[in-house]
């Protein structure tokens, strides 16, 4: 390079970062796409109700775990599409026997300027799991499978007997007592955050309110007034803070939703929630703001499979037929209308890694099913001159009631049996449910993570979740197979095929979100399937 | 009435001790618990919870010690919900909140439905009463929860006037809306109940010797004819005040104030039993405790009643 040329280069490039500078006073625009951003980078959304903790070991519902996210950094983090990417953990290594994994962990800094260390991560999973805690979620790190937690939860072992150590301030090393393909992927949950120990310490339970709660996430905790709103701002002290653009972030307690989208409609906020129903007029009238994506959750019908049950359900040909009549496109299409779809599989279509298996219903019409399920039901000794009658019950809310309304009336048309439909209150509905005192009930269940088994290993014999008791060997072996395999697909398709073929639930649909979701606010994790976000990767556009 | 008051007092406390009783026993006897949810906690986690919130006492322990810790150190225990916070928090966050909103919903509705009552009745059958009476039982069919949502429509989203909820430590544009939210029906009551006993007052033998004395009508009305046609009145304001100053959960859901009225009603579909608890203990004081002063008000308006 000569020395005039040189020259220009360098002119050239101090006037680019000279105008840089200026424009971005005028107007910021986003380091990697170039967009113009908001001069007010304050992101505002609505919650349903107070999260009952923000404390990592101790946060057990999603909203607290969204605020949780922002609050604090674990080892990992999810990306947009939901792959993990580094997070306090640059990177890390797995043992040949696949249960010990080393993390080295980055210079992350607390927001009070200590650095984060691996005695942090070894201090929060002790508590966590420690009896004295008593965290309705310590049960994660068993599902973790880390060394000797049932031990230390049970208090039959000193919470230091823990399956997790830190040989030297940026090392973490964890132990597991079998191999668990989507082990890393379970570090971005919020019971494997660190938690500052020195902190928690001194303050005991307090630590959690504003000016006490010290964290190593992109924010910090400013103001929080439960069941009102809770503010976070920005964390000078964040490794990555530079790449942060929103500055604020609020969530308001909001319980009624409709009136959290007249709120929304009115500016007030950046994102809520569609109430049920108002989704296909919503996105008439605002297709930039209304969004829909798969929602890691499958609902469904258990079968009471106990001597407690109505005998007729015994009879596999009776809950074949049942499953068969019951048309989901109506319930989805038609009694929902929100972007869900229907389910003929357990696990959730959009899960990481899990194809569908062509189950025989799949490929059927809706009219073949119907009429196999007549041929099942004459079968099993049930037609118009003997009419079988079933119990149906869900807990109260209008859209279970909606739900089974119509599944009645599929029933009654196609089969002619006669349900008697039952609501009960929420705790009411869980105990009946739990002693197999039904028998039909609706039933639900949400990804713990990003991978099949969260929902297949539900239904195996010994769960505390099966409450159809479903009992079959074959079943148990594929899911314990499934965990050492290279592939588990092929586990988990003949895992539904016996799900189908037994019929101990009746799959009616996957979820979806929808929310509305102001259409200047980008960097959505649209294709993060348990729809985990992280404030700082969010931005806003100038309009 | 020194020892009226004293004995009143003394009855409270058994009173709220059967209401305590009744209260935890009903409670327990539930179905469900705090604990549950859509997916039960493994047997050793359950454990542990119970012991840290000691379920696993049994029940004659569990009431003895919440009765000792509330009369010995004014403790209302851990809420079962909230892991951060307890019972003393949420009420001490939450009941200034209720009381703010519920003493100016007290306000308006007093003044306005003593007042729209008064002229009702003194103007007996006159457009103004056909007004006042189409407007209380207007405002009486027209429950909270149906005004909640237009008032937002119309000063949020439509004149964008108002801040569609929140509470911002009570600043006033956050106040309006679940003043007149919460108000109205009460309004409406105390229009009803003013009216027909002004009417009935202003119909005895003493208003019409007043009247017939020449006294002007403004006179007759607030120095002979207020006090009486007020009795009746009194005996609503008092369960009414508690009622307001406790907290609506329909105001609290609508305009997200943050006050208790949303915790009662959540604490009891959660069975988180110490603030239900709580809460339910702060109603009764106040309730016992209104119910006297309405009492003592009644012996210093109406002079006939002695005790």
């Amino acid at each position: 390079m000569t020395f005039r040329s040189t020259l220009m280069a360098t002119t050239a490039a101090v006037f680019t970062v000279l105008g840089g500078a200026a424009f971005a006073d005028a107007h910021a625009t986003h380091p990697v796409t170039g967009e113009i951003l908001a001069a007010d980078q304050t992101f505002t959304y609505r919650t349903l109700d107070e999260s009952p903790s923000i404390d990592p070991g101790v946060v057990e519902d999603s909203d607290g775990g969204d605020i949780v996210r922002d609050l604090f950094e674990g080892l990992m983090n999810q990306d947009a599409d939901g792959n993990i990417v580094p997070g306090v953990a640059e990177s890390y290594e797995v043992s040949d026997d696949l249960l010990t994994y080393t993390f080295t962990l980055r210079d992350a800094k607390w927001s009070n300027g200590d650095p984060v260390l691996a005695s942090d991560f070894v201090y929060a999973w002790r508590r966590a799991a420690s009896p004295e805690l008593a965290s309705p979620y310590s049960w994660f790190l068993e599902l973790m499978a880390v060394e000797n937690v049932s031990e230390v939860i049970a208090g039959d072992m000193p919470t230091d007997a823990l399956g997790i150590s830190a040989p030297d301030d940026h090392t973490v090393v964890v132990k597991i007592t079998q191999p668990l393909p989507y082990f890393p992927q379970m570090l971005t949950h919020y019971t494997t955050f660190p938690v500052p120990e020195k902190v928690v310490e001194e303050l005991g339970a307090e630590w959690t309110k504003p000016g006490n709660m010290v964290s190593n996430g992109a924010y910090v905790l400013t103001e929080h007034v439960p069941q009102e709103k809770l503010v976070r701002e920005r964390n000078p002290m964040y490794w990555d803070n530079e790449n942060t653009i929103i500055e604020k972030v609020t969530s308001l307690v909001i319980n009624d939703e409709d009136t959290a989208l007249t709120r929304y409609l009115a500016g007030e906020l950046d994102r809520t929630d569609i109430p049920a129903g108002q989704f296909p007029a919503l996105q008439a009238e605002y297709p930039e703001d209304v969004m829909s994506v798969p929602n890691a959750c499958s609902y469904y019908y258990t079968i009471n499979l106990t001597d407690t049950t109505n005998p007729a359900l015994l009879d596999v040909n009776v809950r074949e037929a049942l499953s068969l009549a019951v048309d989901r496109d109506i319930i989805v299409h038609n009694v929902l209308a929100g972007g869900q779809k229907p389910a003929y599989t357990f696990t959730h279509w959009a899960t990481a890694g899990f194809e569908t298996p062509e189950t025989p219903m799949v490929s059927m019409t809706q009219a073949e099913r119907n009429e196999k399920a007549v041929e099942l039901m004459e079968a099993a000794g049930y037609g118009s001159d003997n009419p079988l009658s079933l119990e149906l019950i869900y807990n109260s809310s209008s859209a279970h009631e909606s739900i089974a309304v119509a599944v009645s009336q599929m029933w009654k048309q196609t089969l002619g049996v006669e349900t008697t439909l039952g609501n009960e209150e929420w705790q009411v509905f869980l105990e009946t449910r739990g002693n197999q005192d039904y028998q039909i009930a609706r039933g639900a269940w949400c990804a713990d993570y990003n991978e099949a088994s969260t929902f297949l290993d539900l239904m195996q014999s010994e769960s505390g979740y099966n409450d159809a008791k479903y009992v079959n060997a074959e079943y148990d072996a594929l899911m314990a197979e499934a965990k050492t395999s290279d592939n588990p697909q092929v586990q988990y398709t003949a895992a539904e095929q016996l799900i189908a073929q037994d019929v101990p639930i009746i799959p009616i649909y996957h979820y979806a979100a929808d929310k509305m979701l102001r259409h200047n606010v980008k960097g959505w994790p649209y294709n993060n399937f348990q729809q985990n976000w992280y404030a700082r990767d969010l931005y806003i556009v100038a309009d | 009435m020194f020892s009226f008051v004293v004995r009143r007092l003394m009855v409270a406390v058994p009173t709220l001790l059967i209401l305590v009783i009744l209260s935890f026993v009903l409670m327990y006897a539930a179905p469900g618990g705090p604990f549950n949810s859509e997916r039960p906690l493994p047997p050793e986690v359950l454990a542990n919870i119970q012991a840290k919130y000691g379920l696993d006492q049994p029940f004659w322990k569990r009431i003895t010690d919440y009765i000792w810790g509330v009369v010995a150190h004014f403790d209302f225990g851990p809420s079962f919900k909230f892991k951060d916070r307890s019972v003393n928090d949420i009420i001490a966050q939450g009941f200034p909140v209720t009381l703010t909103y519920g003493f100016w919903s007290f306000v308006l509705a007093t003044v306005v439905g003593v007042t729209l009552g008064t002229a009702a009745a003194i103007k007996q059958n006159s457009w103004l009463d056909y007004l006042a009476v189409g407007f209380s039982v207007g405002a009486q069919v027209l429950p909270n929860f149906v005004m909640a949502p237009i008032l937002l429509l119309v000063f949020t989203l439509w004149l964008g006037w108002l801040p569609g909820g929140g509470w911002n430590g009570g600043e006033w544009p956050y106040l309006i809306m679940p003043v007149i939210a919460l108000s109205t029906s009460y309004m409406a009551s105390i229009a009803r109940i003013m009216r027909s006993s002004m009417l009935e007052v202003l119909n005895t033998n003493f208003i019409r010797t007043a009247q017939a004395k020449g006294i002007p009508m403004r006179r007759v009305i607030l120095r002979h004819a207020m006090k009486p046609a007020i009795l009746p009145l009194l005996s609503y304001l008092g369960p009414a005040f508690v009622g307001m100053i406790t907290g609506s959960v329909v105001i609290d859901a609508f305009f997200s104030t943050g006050g208790i009225g949303t915790f009662f009603v959540n604490s009891a579909f959660s069975r988180d039993y110490s603030v239900m608890m709580g809460i339910t203990i702060l109603v009764g004081t106040l309730t016992i405790l209104f119910n006297l002063v309405v009492d003592i008000l009644y012996a210093w308006i109406d002079p006939k009643i002695r005790y």
